[in-house]
């Protein structure tokens, strides 16, 4: 079964869509740490703002469980989009502390002349580390939007670099922990193919 | 560098079925929103754009179970526009897994609708529709198809647009609808010169060249394709279809 996080952070019924599609019967959008517990793997989404998504996180109580899920069960997690920047220690958006499950910390893009924030629309994606997501041969694109990015503090967590006025970590990755910054549950052939991929883990 | 060119379908529908018109007119019947959009996904189409326009000639809201169900089958962003009337409309849209509405005659019925979703939801999570026709005398004049005239020049009608904090312009000529004679360039261009606001250009596109056309001699961030994303070629039939991405897009690598 793969848990999807539901703790109110914008609309994650496409995510479950897209693994639907892929051929995922038993998909739960929960909060409940129980379902977290007994899932196979799990998606950890969300739009919005840091320190919201952080007493959200809080409020439902399933941080624990997530906790214990990733580095006691060690299931695969896949973090999309704000759920990406949760993982991280931090964000320029907001004073809360962020999980810190991943070496990096969450920065603001500053105004370059001539590029728009939030960086909405799609975008080439430089695979620098291989892996069960991205493969190194294939060159992707996928669709983003968000104003904030991640920069990894040590190079070994980097899976993959995209380009918008200056270089940022797309993907990023530690042990059984990944996170993608991109909408691979709206990025078409590419989000199959990435989510085929966490599915395989 | 910045983000990629855009091509994609936009679909007309009256709440059930997609049509297709020419100039505004014309209505053609031509099938199921579901099964396109499951076939746009294999086109790998860059986002999909689907104008209500029956809603608000008839007053109605946006059919929300059926934008549910194409929401549900479409990877790929999805731009709904057509009935959006109040601040509840937006968020049980974007809720339903919209990326983008569309807002046409709320631009001017309600402006103040229109700047408060672009607070709460975000500028780049609307677009503002616009259609385009040319008047007796060859001016070009922004159209209402339904909804509250507007007598403003197509100039002071983007000005005023620009001013609610909108994330992008659909620019819609009524006069190529429908026709494959191109894209209105002279219409591109003068829209461009008023504002830096990205442009969804459509209406008359006909060939990869009238795309590429626009994309790069113009400079247009994205073209939407109305009769080639529906029909076999011109005068044919129905036949839902894109054309290879790799033939228009020049520095797609994939």
């Amino acid at each position: 079964m793969i848990a999807i996080v539901d703790y109110g952070m914008g609309n994650i019924a496409s995510v479950k869509n897209m693994l639907r599609h892929l051929g995922c019967t038993d998909v739960q959008l929960t909060a409940d740490p129980e379902v977290i517990r007994v899932s196979d793997k799990i998606v950890f989404p969300g739009v919005g703002a840091f320190d919201h998504g952080m007493e959200n996180l809080k409020k439902t109580g399933v941080i624990n469980a997530l906790h214990s899920a990733v580095f006691d069960q060690k299931k695969p997690l896949l973090g999309i989009c704000l759920g990406m920047q949760l993982l991280t220690k931090g964000s320029e958006e907001g004073i809360l502390p962020g999980l810190g499950w991943i070496s990096a910390y969450t920065r603001k893009f500053r105004n370059h002349e001539s590029l728009k924030v939030p960086h909405m629309g799609w975008n080439y994606v430089r695979v620098t580390n291989p892996n069960h997501l991205l493969k190194k041969e294939k060159r992707y694109k996928f669709y983003f939007v968000h104003s904030y990015y991640v920069k990894c503090e040590d190079k070994s967590n980097q899976l993959a670099t995209c380009n918008y006025g200056l270089p940022f970590d797309c993907a990023i990755q530690q042990d059984n922990i990944y996170g993608v910054q991109f909408h691979p549950e709206k990025s078409h052939q590419y989000g199959f193919e990435l989510f085929k991929g966490f599915l395989s883990l | 560098m910045t983000v990629l060119k855009r091509i994609m379908p936009c679909l007309l529908y009256n709440g059930k079925n997609l049509v297709k018109t020419v100039n505004f007119k014309r209505t053609n019947y031509i099938g199921d929103p579901i099964n396109a959009v499951k076939i746009y996904n294999d086109k790998q189409v860059d986002e999909l754009v689907l104008l209500d326009i029956t809603a608000t000639k008839e007053n109605r809201k946006p059919n929300f179970q059926k934008i549910e169900k194409i929401a549900s089958e479409c990877f790929m962003p999805f731009a709904y526009g057509g009935g959006v009337s109040t601040l509840e409309d937006f968020r049980t849209l974007y809720n339903l897994g919209v990326e983008k509405v569309i807002v046409n005659n709320l631009l001017r019925s309600d402006p103040s609708i229109v700047r408060k979703a672009s607070e709460r939801f975000g500028a780049q999570s609307i677009v503002a529709s616009v259609d385009v026709k040319s008047n007796l005398f060859g001016k070009l004049r922004p159209f209402a198809y339904a909804g509250k005239k507007i007598k403003q020049s197509l100039e002071a009608y983007i000005e005023a647009i620009e001013r609610l904090n909108i994330g992008e312009i659909l620019l819609y000529s009524v006069d190529r609808d429908g026709t494959y004679q191109g894209f209105d360039t002279k219409l591109v261009r003068s829209v461009a010169s008023i504002t830096n606001l990205p442009l969804v250009v459509t209406g008359g596109a006909g060939s990869i060249e009238d795309i590429k056309e626009v994309l790069y001699k113009l400079d247009v961030n994205a073209a939407a394709l109305g009769s080639m994303a529906v029909y076999q070629k011109k005068g044919m039939g129905v036949l839902i279809g894109f054309p290879d991405r790799r033939k228009v897009i020049q520095d797609e690598y994939i």
